[in-house]
């Protein structure tokens, strides 16, 4: 058995859950966050998640932050914050960083990376004036330090992320004068999209912002109909007045470390973009690292965990801490709840997409 | 000045808000009430900020990722330029000023974060 700890870089919900069953099976394990509280996107997540009661349906994402910081609490699990990893070497060296002060080597047996993504851009005429932001920032403000970032709203970006986090900034006060998206379908859940259209936020398909405008600070947004090739349609622009624009315009697997660590990646559009290869096990091209979560492709909190399962219980088993059949057992029963998220018109998509992956890894 | 608060009192799903100190800092000299543990730019967006900096070439910048990654959001504080708003929390008595450009050090000034 190793005396070097597995080593978890990000505490969200998918590295938690990776330190968790690798720290139950009695693996040395050391979890690292650059924050200075651990759950990742969770916290800022006040909204009821769906999906089978097993998935925590019906439990807001701070509250499954809540329960996985208590076991890992509880289960006495080394976990250091505001530590940010700048670097892995291909000896599973890692170069930590301990409050933007203190810089230190940790040698790792395995490393898992839970690093989640980061939110795309959307650059147009006046994209940098104060008052355009992401969603998630607008989501950090307003969930975690209940202050409103403006008081008219447009969202870009139909998808889950733009239309919760309109309807959380509508909860705390601020008014949302619409959602624009490009596609000609709208790309959110049925539940939280209602919510939006219940309240009488109208909704543009097949529309994109064109400029914003204002002097010091946001004061207007164009928004311009396109035609079927994307292409602006003459005569279709609209102006209003806002003073904060929500780009939510997806997200984009955060592949630095895995990248440094020499883990071969791939492109997948359904998943985000370019993510590292990983196979049925969650490991990447290298044996000894394992990807999960966002950073593994783009999907949702539960998968996230899920993901973070299914490595813990392979490494601490690859490192003698688990015997086959506890491995198989727990892989598979991981792999049935895996199966199970990744069910429905949008689930399905996932599904394709990683199993493509899975392909692509063991083709290699 | 700086009268407004967009801090949100009270909260369908998060209820109250919790108890935090006051906690004072200064925008380029003004004073502002801030709460204990929450970073520079949530303090200067509750007082109704809007514009953090200004580029080279005069430009003005708030934030836009609000989790450290883009550095929109820079500005001088305690006599350090360039120091991430988003991901810094406030103390009392701390000095933040908007800069221009890449901003300038003040004499003295320590980079201890
Ligand atoms: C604005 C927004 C809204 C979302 N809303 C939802 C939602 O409502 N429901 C849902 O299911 N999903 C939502 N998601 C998707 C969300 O990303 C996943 O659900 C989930 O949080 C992914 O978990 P994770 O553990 O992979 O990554 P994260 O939760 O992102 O955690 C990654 C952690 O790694 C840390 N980290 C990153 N790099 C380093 C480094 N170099 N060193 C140290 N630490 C590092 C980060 O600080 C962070 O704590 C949302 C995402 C965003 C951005
Ligand atoms: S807003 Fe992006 S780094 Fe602060």
């Amino acid at each position: 058995m190793a005396d070097k700890p597995v080593v978890v870089v990000g505490a969200g919900p998918a590295g938690l859950c990776a330190a968790i069953e690798l720290k139950k099976a009695g693996a040395p394990v050391v979890l690292l966050d650059e924050n200075d509280k651990p759950g990742g996107q969770l916290f800022k997540q006040i909204h009821k998640f769906f999906g089978s009661r097993e998935h925590k349906a019906g439990t807001r994402g701070f509250d499954i932050g809540t329960g996985l910081l208590d076991e890992s609490l509880r289960l006495g699990i080394d976990v250091r914050l505001k530590t940010e990893v700048v670097g892995v070497d291909p000896g599973l060296r890692v170069w930590a960083v301990e409050d933007r002060g203190r810089s230190y080597l940790l040698e790792a047996s395995r490393l898992v990376i839970a690093t989640g993504a980061t939110e795309n851009a959307l650059s147009f005429p006046g994209w940098t004036l104060p008052g355009v932001m992401t969603a998630g920032c607008a989501q950090t403000l307003v969930n975690v330090y209940r202050v409103l970032p403006g008081k008219r709203v447009l969202i870009i970006g139909s998808g889950n992320v733009g239309v919760i986090v309109g309807y959380q900034l509508m909860q705390a006060g601020a008014e949302v004068v619409g959602v624009v998206e490009a596609a000609p379908t709208l790309g959110g859940y049925g539940v939280h999209t209602a919510k939006l259209a219940r309240a009488g936020v109208p909704f543009h398909v097949r529309t994109t912002v064109a400029r914003a405008e204002g002097g010091e600070s946001l004061e207007r947004a164009t928004i311009v109909g396109l035609d079927d090739s994307f292409k602006p349609l003459p005569g279709t622009e609209r102006t209003l007045e806002v003073d904060t624009i929500c780009l939510a315009v997806g997200l984009t697997p955060s592949v630095e470390l895995p990248s440094l660590a020499g883990c071969a990646t791939t492109y997948v559009p359904e998943l985000g973009g370019r993510m590292p290869l990983h196979d049925e096990y969650m490991r990447s091209s290298v044996e000894e690292v394992y990807v999960v979560g966002d950073t593994a492709g783009v999907e949702e909190a539960s998968t996230a965990m899920e993901e973070g399962r299914l490595a813990g219980i392979h490494a601490a088993w690859s490192l003698g801490y688990l015997d086959d059949a506890a491995m198989e057992a727990g892989a598979a029963e991981t792999r049935r709840r895996l199966d199970a998220l990744r069910q429905g018109v949008f689930g399905k998509k996932r599904f394709d997409a990683k199993s493509r992956v899975l392909e692509e890894s063991h083709n290699r | 000045m700086l009268k407004t608060s967009n801090r949100v009192a009270d909260h369908a799903v998060l209820g109250a808000a919790p108890e935090a100190a006051d906690v004072e800092i200064f925008l380029d000299g003004q004073p502002i009430t801030a709460k204990e543990g929450e970073p520079v730019m949530s303090a200067l967006v509750a007082a109704g900020v809007t514009v953090f900096r200004h580029t080279a070439k005069g430009s003005p910048r708030r934030m836009f990722c609000g989790i450290g990654r883009c550095t929109d959001c820079v500005m001088k504080v305690d006599g350090v330029p360039g120091v991430r708003t988003c991901v810094t929390r406030v103390a009392p008595g701390m000095r933040v000023e908007r800069q221009d450009g890449k901003g300038n050090w003040s004499e003295g000034a320590e980079d201890g974060r």
